[in-house]
């Protein structure tokens, strides 16, 4: 595909829009063609998509926040809901294990995302990007884990670390000729063990994120003026100030993609750890949590939506600045 | 070789990249794909090789020799009643997928070339709520699906939980946002003549639309349905948390019930997850094409 942007044709500013004339009663002439049958379909067009969106993600995420300062079981109607404050905030910090153990999990998932699969993708797109014989077939295999379902590596994950069956030990096993790293017991168990777990999960979890961000990586390279990197090579820089000083400055709109997508999927993982051991034994994330909450035998409501409000305050700031930085350059 | 390496020559010149030497670039790219390749290779061969050869007393899983058969694979098709979870992902993946691709066009065409104020406003709610983890609201949402009338056939319990219907609907809510921001970008960049010479003859918005917009957006449509069929299909959160009846699990939740029975044996676990694991690997190798586009649309475009 061309994936050279070029500026997007955005109406003049002063055009105004289908609605403006409603709104200001000026009629404009551009407009005056449309007519009210037109204006009911645009409206409709706009409003019937709108209206699902907002009725199951934005209702929902302002009752979060609403229901995280009640006490409420869940039983009987809506009346039953009490206002108590911040003690839900106040259990979930000071009385509730679970909480900060996540927490912290969710932090080292992004820590590791961040700063060393995300890095790692970009350094394979860089590389793949110039004219290497075979560099199609690389992408390929270093994309596939991609279209696999988070779940399917968690399976796919019990395949390599398995204590007795799995590939790791067996490997082990066969090149030390040491019966010792099969035999349950002195096995090591990696997705047993916890802290072990968490780590064999993030390298199974950087394997698919690894060539998610190498593609996203090598569209933007490619629509970056090859005449840049020439100009700066007659001006005598090495390939790493090319890449460092010309090519990465230009790739702003890319990196906040590439940012964002790695925050926003590190607070979203779930899958893997809940089919691995439903995120128990060291593998616990607050989006288990919250999941659990409503999934157990005793869904405190309150408590569950002070949970998802945390994860709402860690997500928020990452989507104000993407849309600040998109949406910014929609509007110039 | 002198020209092949005549022409690599020439390219550089051309592009004026340095370059490093060549064998430790390819060795490097040779590790990686290996190392990336090792988990599914390793899942194919295992699914290939009969338990009794493998676990237990017998040779090991890191060896060759035994039986070599496609056993497993029949054997997973028929213990997990695969065949009942993929029809129940087609009952969710086709309808999600219209549903999405119809609306999204509808709002991204009157967005982008009707109203620019109402564009922006939009954009920002739809993509805002695409990115918000699922966990943010899901506390009423699960509420919300049990308090939620509705009538058979869509519900065979009058309520959104536990119906494929429900697991429809919050896709489309979800999807709606990645979908209507690659659209609205894509149909900016159609040149507003065409817009004008529709009203000269006559037609109307939704003429407009439905015969000279939407067959323009096919090659956009066609990115977007690769790459949002993975996503669906690959959804395992929503089905876990939406549906209680086993048999209504779409493949990749039911796989969350199959865990216990697959754990115990790894040349099963591997067959289960490569049958799993064969449509979006289809759809990748014959479609990559759209779904690398789909994927880029929305982050260089705009």
């Amino acid at each position: 595909m061309d994936s050279s942007p070029g500026p997007p044709i955005a109406p003049p500013a002063s055009a105004g829009g289908a609605f403006a004339p409603l709104l200001t009663r000026r009629r404009r002439k551009r407009f005056s063609v449309l007519t009210r049958r037109d204006k009911l379909t645009l409206g409709l067009m706009v409003g019937i998509p709108a209206f699902i969106h907002i009725f199951l993600i934005w209702l929902p995420a302002i009752g979060s926040i609403v229901l995280s300062f009640t006490s409420w079981n869940g039983i009987g109607g809506l009346d039953r809901i009490k206002f108590i404050g911040f003690r839900n905030y106040e259990n979930l910090f000071s009385n509730y294990p679970p909480f900060w153990p996540a927490f912290e999990n969710n932090l080292i998932w992004l820590a590791v995302f961040l700063f060393i699969a995300t890095p790692l993708g970009m350094l394979m797109a860089v590389i793949l990007d110039q004219n290497i014989r075979g560099t199609r077939i690389y992408q390929s295999v270093l994309y596939m884990p991609v279209v696999l379902s988070l779940a399917i590596v968690g399976f796919i994950a019990q395949l390599m670390y398995s204590p007795g069956m799995g590939f790791i030990n067996n490997f082990l096993q066969a090149v030390t000729g040491d019966p010792k790293w099969v035999t349950s017991g002195t096995a090591i168990d990696w997705l047993g063990t916890p802290g072990l777990n968490f780590a064999a999960v993030l390298v199974a979890a950087s394997w698919r994120h690894v060539g998610y961000i190498m593609v996203l990586y090598l569209a933007g390279l490619k629509s970056v003026d090859n005449t840049l990197r020439e100009a700066a090579a007659i001006d005598g820089a090495s390939g790493r100030q090319t890449f460092f000083r010309v090519v990465f400055p230009v790739l702003a709109p890319i990196n906040v993609v590439v940012l964002v997508v790695t925050i926003i999927e590190s607070l979203r993982a779930f899958d893997i750890v809940y089919i691995i051991n439903k995120g128990l034994n060291g593998l616990g994330l607050l989006s288990v949590l919250i999941t659990n909450n409503i999934l157990g035998e005793a869904s405190l409501i309150g408590f569950g939506s002070a949970m998802a409000v945390i994860l709402l305050l860690i997500s928020i700031g990452p989507i104000i600045y993407y849309l600040a930085r998109t949406m910014g350059r929609e509007a110039e | 070789m002198t020209a092949t390496s005549a022409a690599v020559g020439a390219r550089e010149v051309v592009t004026g990249r340095r370059r490093r030497p060549h064998y430790l670039t390819h060795a490097f790219l040779i590790f990686m794909s290996l190392l990336w390749f090792l988990p599914l290779g390793w899942a194919v061969y295992t699914s290939l090789r009969p338990y009794g050869d493998t676990g237990g007393n017998s040779r090991g899983y890191f060896s060759v020799g035994g039986a070599y058969n496609l056993n497993n694979f029949f054997n997973a098709w028929n213990q997990a009643d695969l065949p009942l979870h993929f029809l129940q992902t087609i009952l969710v993946v086709v309808p999600a997928l219209i549903l999405i691709l119809f609306f999204s066009s509808m709002v991204a065409v009157a967005v982008s070339r009707y109203s620019f104020r109402l564009n922006l406003a939009m954009l920002m709610l739809f993509t805002a709520g695409n990115l918000l983890p699922q966990q943010v609201v899901i506390v009423p949402l699960f509420r919300l699906y049990l308090a939620l009338p509705m009538f058979a056939p869509l519900s065979d319990n009058g309520m959104w939980y536990d119906q494929l219907f429900g697991i429809v609907m919050i896709h489309l809510a979800f999807q709606l946002g990645f979908c209507t921001f690659v659209l609205s970008n894509y149909f900016k960049q159609v040149p507003k003549e065409i817009n004008e010479a529709a009203v000269v003859d006559g037609a109307t918005v939704w003429r407009t639309y439905r015969s000279v917009l939407l067959p323009l957006a096919r090659p956009a449509l066609a990115a977007l349905a690769t790459l949002e069929f993975t996503w669906i299909y690959n959804d395992f959160f929503w089905g876990i948390l939406l549906l209680r009846s086993g048999d209504k699990f779409p493949v990749t939740s039911a796989l969350n019930n199959l865990s216990g029975q697959f754990f115990t044996d790894n040349n099963l676990l591997a067959a289960g997850s490569l049958i799993v694991a064969l449509p979006t690997l289809i759809v990748y190798f014959a479609l990559q094409k759209h779904f690398v586009a789909g994927l880029t649309l929305g982050s260089t475009k705009g």
